[in-house]
């Protein structure tokens, strides 16, 4: 956040001469603490939120994972206090390191192809032609629609018998694929996630474009570069801080993605990741039939630790381009 | 920042935009398709609804009218309870002194960064205790957590541009800070408010985790989402139907994408670079 401008000396740029000058020096007391109380008091609503609503909540997620809570000691309340038990049983379970390695599959795979779609897109888009500024817009919108909406359409599409994706490759003669099956679903998922997170990399590297001065390309051409030089030497190296933001926030916003991967094959199969199982597990459905409260902790424990972790790279990449 | 770009004539890039942009929308090309096919056709996956038919909606419209007015509802009461609460909060943060600031705004970072799930883990078991499971009110406040920190990051970046002498000028005419935001900052930033509150809306009506955990008995106060959650979940899934269901639950997103789209593109870009 750009609050630097709260850190300047209020000088006494304004004091004009002449008649105002007492009021100007009286009115100065207050401002030499200005407005503490009223600081206070204009943020305690956001304070008192942020622990009611945020602080709370959390402290009670972890307080679970330490416990051992089961459907009948959840109702009663006094579930023993089982240490790190639960997160040694989570870690040794045989689902955990499969779970792992399929979030990070999806994860990776997912940022890569939205990034280089999106990088692609924005360049594309990065000098305005007929109809572009309408398009760009239309870009956006699978962005916003409620994400079941999304995923159930993309669940229909990749049906085996009559998905319209299996009649398109089949126009070509591939044979038809079953894209929500246990083996494939992480693939599915991945696509339709992939066609979800082309927006938000669109969006953020289109502005990072408009940043980059237009004189360097214009010296650039005049010493004869090609558009490929010039997007490798001056787009793509002046792009990294945006870049950084960019993957940062989208390796944070995928780990977390629940709705589209439960909606398209309630995580079951390849297509768990530690936040659908954790969804699972809480709730008792998918690939969880019995509701498994501390586990369900515990896997969410670690989702958190990840993104205080994130946080903390996040600021410290801010604080480096600001350099 | 604002640089003319002369406007290229290039034919080929429209018509290259326009093919990717339908390759892009397509999937919601086919929602449309198959909400429109009547049932018997929808099985032969025709590029086109040749069996055309309403008879999805007019099923739809009657079974799924209450949960969208709980939709609206939530959304609502999602977009006054994050505006009442982000707003004074962009203030302070932005405009006066604010103890432990660098704090508030790490903790807004993270804030965002935390899955869906644990808060709904957390929310949960606090609700149980409280007895507001399958509540209104406990979901417009599930669903303010996801608004909230954007909308202070929001408010305080603009706000933070608000010229002092402004505000010190309504000092020295005796203004207290209650009434320097009320009548001086607040419509101000009135063009931020419409951002964080379009968002409030979209991200409450589109929730599907918080209303399939904390309100899942709820009965007929559940929201869109849940409604169309019942289809995909019946036995027989009646595909026309679930697609209707799907393009009415888009509406939202649809009509303020078109009458307001600077709005928005103004909040994604402000929201994912700036802060």
């Amino acid at each position: 956040m750009d609050n630097v401008t709260e850190q300047r000396p209020t000088t006494t740029t304004w004091t004009e001469p002449g008649e105002r000058a007492t009021t100007v020096t009286r009115r100065r007391l207050p401002r030499l603490k200005p407005g503490t109380l009223a600081g206070i008091g204009f943020v305690a609503p956001l304070a008192v939120y942020l622990g009611a609503f945020y602080a709370y909540p959390l402290y009670e997620n972890v307080s679970m994972s330490l416990h051992r809570f089961t459907r009948a000691t959840y109702v009663t309340g006094d579930a023993p206090y089982a240490g790190s038990g639960v997160y040694r049983e989570v870690l040794d379970s045989a689902q955990f390191w499969p779970t792992v390695v399929q979030t990070l599959t999806f994860v990776v795979v997912s940022l890569v192809f939205q990034y280089t779609i999106g990088l692609a897109l924005a360049v594309f888009f990065e000098r305005s032609f007929r109809l572009s500024a309408v398009l760009r817009g239309l870009f956006l919108v699978p962005w916003l629609l409620p994400i079941i909406v999304s995923a159930t359409t993309w669940q229909w599409m990749m049906d085996a018998d009559s998905g319209v994706i299996n009649r398109l490759i089949g126009v070509f003669g591939v044979d038809p694929v079953w894209w929500l099956n246990s083996d494939n679903s992480l693939w599915a998922v991945i696509i339709a996630n992939i066609w979800l997170g082309i927006p938000f990399n669109l969006v953020i590297l289109y502005s990072g474009l408009q940043n980059i001065p237009t004189e360097l390309y214009e010296a650039a051409s005049i010493d004869g570069a090609s558009r490929w030089r010039q997007f490798r030497h001056i787009t793509f190296p002046l792009l990294k801080p945006v870049t950084a933001v960019t993957l940062l926030l989208g390796f944070v916003y995928t780990l977390k993605v629940v709705d589209i991967i439960w909606i398209m094959t309630t995580g079951t199969g390849k297509s768990q990741t530690l936040a659908t199982w954790a969804y699972s597990m809480a709730f008792g459905k998918g690939s969880s039939a019995v509701i498994k409260y501390s586990e369900a902790s515990v896997v969410g424990s670690i989702l958190l630790l990840v993104a205080l972790v994130m946080g903390f790279v996040y600021l410290a990449v801010q604080r480096r381009q600001e350099v | 920042m604002s640089r003319l770009r002369s406007v290229q004539r290039a034919p080929w890039k429209t018509a290259l935009g326009v093919l990717l942009t339908a390759v892009m929308l397509f999937p919601l090309y086919w929602m449309v398709n198959v909400s429109l096919t009547d049932r018997g056709a929808i099985r032969d996956a025709e590029l086109y609804p040749r069996a055309f038919t309403f008879e999805h909606y007019r099923v739809v419209l009657g079974d799924q009218l209450p949960y969208l007015r709980t939709s609206l509802v939530v959304g609502l009461g999602t977009v006054l309870l994050t505006l009442a609460v982000a707003a004074p909060a962009g203030y302070a943060l932005s405009k006066l002194r604010v103890p432990g600031r660098r704090l508030i705004g790490f903790l807004l970072i993270v804030a965002q960064m935390i899955p869906a799930v644990v808060m709904a883990l957390g929310f949960y078991s606090v609700y149980n205790d409280l007895g507001v499971l399958n509540t209104l009110p406990g979901l417009i406040l599930a669903d303010s957590t996801i608004a909230v920190p954007f909308g202070v990051m929001l408010f305080s970046a603009f706000m933070s541009g608000i010229p002092r002498e402004m505000l010190e000028a309504a000092h020295i005419d005796g203004a207290s800070h209650w009434r320097t935001f009320v009548s001086i900052v607040l419509p101000i930033s009135r063009n931020s408010a419409v951002t964080v509150a379009l968002f409030a809306f979209l991200w409450a009506w589109s929730d599907f985790l918080f209303a399939s955990t904390l309100n899942r008995d709820g009965g007929r106060l559940r929201p869109i989402t849940m409604g169309l959650y019942d289809y995909i979940g019946s036995q027989n899934q009646q595909w026309g139907e679930l697609m209707a269901t799907a393009v009415l639950a888009s509406i939202p997103t649809a009509l303020l994408l078109v009458v307001a789209q600077r709005y928005i593109s103004a909040g994604l870009t402000a929201g994912a670079v700036k802060d």
